[in-house]
């Protein structure tokens, strides 16, 4: 079982009357309302609960990106990645992800990420999201290409991490006059790809092809047994069996030394469903060509402001703690909660995420603290029954292209 | 008044397949939809029809024709069309462009400087306007981009009903979609284009709508100085859609300019 830590880094202090009042908190809010002296007190706190949370014991850090929201403060995964490679010793660093399709040169790309995972030792974890429709416009990346170009990003990166350069790259999206980058990964034949996502199947059916864990994102249960049943019909087509390493999942977790504490902090998990921020328009979430064309009819209705969220049902505080999408406890409430979790979605995988909303410091370091050294343990004794093992326990092959290349060798 | 018999149906213009409806009697004017795509009837396309022939080919990936995965630009939609006029035999037609369909047509006049004898702009895109920016529907849901196209909101339900369907989105989904696969950077304008126009022999009008809030009133005064035949009329009391707001008025501008050149 691999157990890791994450925040959205949230950007706790702004005026949130400023986005009740124009009514959305993402991409068109001025960030006239950013303050960079908070903005610096902040980063270094993200910073410190990192490297605090490799003291107490987590297995990973889990690593993200948004743009032009106060809702997560990072704007580049990378930065922090580069940081923690050198602040951390043990921690893997796990990105979640690189948005592909935002970049235009994949190339300079492939070749940061293997400067971080040379200066880590090799802890680095590759992982690529498409990016959330509004990270298309905020950083003018065409949805209509969205997918088009994670994938062929995707192959380039690949290529250049593992086949010997110089060569040259005419794709649709990428033209590269030469593929030679100095740099390349310390881990071969190249890090691990990890796929997170909610419910796009054509993502999910990708990752199984592929043989990259998929990470279900605080999905409820039922609909995380969903994803596993069509990664698993994906995978049996692609030959091969897949099993909890290749099956990941981040929760809502709030961890205190009292119910009633956590309660009153995990309340700030809300924020990111519109209460305090996280309000956009809902075209801004799916512009034209970035969602499936199966599901445009869904997706029209939501856009023209006519039906809600396909991706996020609202959801109260109460309805989400009975569904177990927000954990929140004594750490003997918060095992006996992911323990269900565990025990009918089989994950290898696990990433806490915490610190969210207005929560304090001293509120989110106790969370760690509690999370690393009496949660995690009792977790880690749960996947032994359970055989409930992580890629690195599996040492499960980084890809299908990888294994089936080397079986091809092997039989030669 | 006699009903124009509208017949609809593919045509391919060298291996691409287009949706074109064609009615009406008189020399031909193609008619050149808007990025929201068109209504498969118009009240202005009846005007026209009454002394034209009148020819609305749907753009490739747009209503009715198929998307080809391959068309990247404007300038390959005005390349197809193009095509699909020289196949009918309507090389010397009059190009009516909407709006993005202005865009296109003032691209197929710099095909062939020859053909296209009359060209009429109604609030074209597809130039960067000097003054101003052109509404970028990115930004804002499909009913709130449409609605920004009436100066009178009368007109919208009048055309569109006071609840849209699903079916309409849908529509105007997959129109807004090709339109970022072909002009989403820089949007909606070719730099090239203030260039070329130059050499464009076509008599040329251009029109606009005095609260035409979608494409800024400096990119029709961009198109009338760079275009060497052009003149410009000004509709009073519209806005960018101005063929579903004020049909007849537009008609009767048409028509007139397309008689007396």
């Amino acid at each position: 079982m691999h157990l890791m830590y994450f925040t959205e880094q949230p950007m706790k202090d702004y005026p949130a009357d400023a986005g009740l009042e124009i009514g959305f908190t993402s991409l068109l809010m001025s960030n006239k309302h950013f303050d960079p002296v908070v903005g610096s007190r902040l980063y270094n706190e993200f910073l410190e609960n990192y490297v605090y949370a490799e003291e107490m014991g987590v297995d990973g850090i889990m690593l993200n990106e948004h743009h032009n929201a106060p809702f997560c403060m990072q704007a580049k995964a990378n930065v922090f990645a580069s940081l923690l490679a050198g602040m951390t010793n043990r921690v893997k660093i796990v990105l979640l992800g690189n948005p592909l399709p935002l970049t235009d040169n994949s190339v300079r790309l492939a070749e940061e990420l293997a400067m971080i995972d040379m200066v880590s030792k090799g802890r680095l974890v590759s992982g690529f999201v498409r990016g959330g429709g509004q990270e298309q416009l905020a950083t003018n990346a065409n949805p209509a290409y969205n997918r088009e170009r994670f994938q062929e990003a995707h192959d380039l990166i690949v290529k250049t991490w593992t086949v010997p350069g110089p060569f040259r790259w005419e794709g649709k999206h990428y033209h590269q006059r030469v593929v030679n980058p100095w740099a390349l990964p310390l881990q071969q034949p190249h890090p691990r790809i990890w796929i997170p996502g909610v419910i796009s199947h054509e993502t999910i059916i990708w990752a199984a092809q592929h043989g990259y864990p998929y990470i279900a994102l605080n999905t409820s249960i039922e609909d995380t047994k969903k994803i596993w049943a069509r990664y698993d019909a994906a995978a049996a087509e692609a030959g091969y069996t897949p099993g909890p390493e290749n099956r990941g999942y981040l929760i809502r977790c709030h961890v205190a030394e009292t119910e009633e504490a956590a309660l009153a902090s995990a309340r700030q998990f809300l924020w990111m469903d519109g209460e305090f921020t996280g309000r956009l328009k809902p075209v801004w979430a799916s512009p034209s060509g970035y969602f499936s064309p199966s599901s445009r009819e869904t997706f029209v209705n939501f856009v023209a402001g006519q039906s809600a969220s396909p991706t996020r049902p609202r959801k109260t505080f109460e309805q989400q703690l009975g569904d177990l999408q927000i954990i929140a406890g004594t750490p003997k409430q918060v095992v006996e909660s992911l323990r269900t979790i565990m025990r009918e979605t089989r994950p290898g995988i696990m990433a806490f995420w915490g610190n969210d909303g207005r929560m304090s410091q001293a509120d989110a370091r106790t969370s760690i603290r509690l999370l690393g050294q009496e949660v995690m343990p009792a977790l880690r004794e749960t996947a032994k029954e359970l055989d409930l093992k992580s890629p690195f326990e599996a040492d499960m092959p980084v890809s299908r292209d990888w294994a089936n290349a080397q079986q091809k060798r092997a039989a030669e | 008044m006699a009903t124009v018999d509208w017949k609809s149906g593919i045509v391919s213009a060298g291996g691409t397949d287009l949706h074109v409806t064609r009615g009406g009697k008189g020399p031909p004017i193609v008619v050149l939809h808007r990025d929201i795509g068109t209504l498969e009837r118009l009240p202005f396309y009846d005007a026209l029809a009454r002394t034209h022939e009148v020819i609305v080919p749907n753009h490739p990936g747009y209503g009715k024709s198929p998307r080809q995965e391959w068309v990247a630009n404007v300038r390959d939609i005005a390349a197809i069309h193009r095509c699909l006029l020289d196949q009918l035999g309507l090389s010397q037609a009059s190009l009516v462009g909407l709006g993005f369909g202005g865009w296109i047509a003032a691209e197929m006049a710099t095909f062939a400087p020859s053909d296209a004898p009359r060209l009429v702009l109604v609030g074209p895109m597809g130039v960067k306007p000097p003054r101003g920016e052109i509404l970028d529907q990115a930004l804002i849901s499909y009913i709130e981009y449409v609605k920004a196209g009436f100066h009178d909101q009368s007109a919208f339900d009048r055309n569109y009903g006071a609840t849209v369907t699903t079916a309409q989105l849908v529509q105007w989904d997959l129109c807004r979609e090709m339109s970022f696969r072909v002009a989403w950077k820089p949007y909606m304008y070719n730099d090239s284009l203030p260039w070329l126009l130059r050499g464009v022999r076509s008599k040329a009008l251009i029109v606009r709508g005095d609260d035409d809030r979608v494409v800024p009133d400096s990119a029709a005064s961009l198109y009338a100085e760079r275009l060497p035949n052009a003149t410009s009329e000004t509709i009073a009391g519209a806005g960018h859609l101005i063929e579903m707001e004020q049909p007849d008025t537009l008609a009767r501008l048409i028509t007139s300019f397309i008689a007396s050149n």
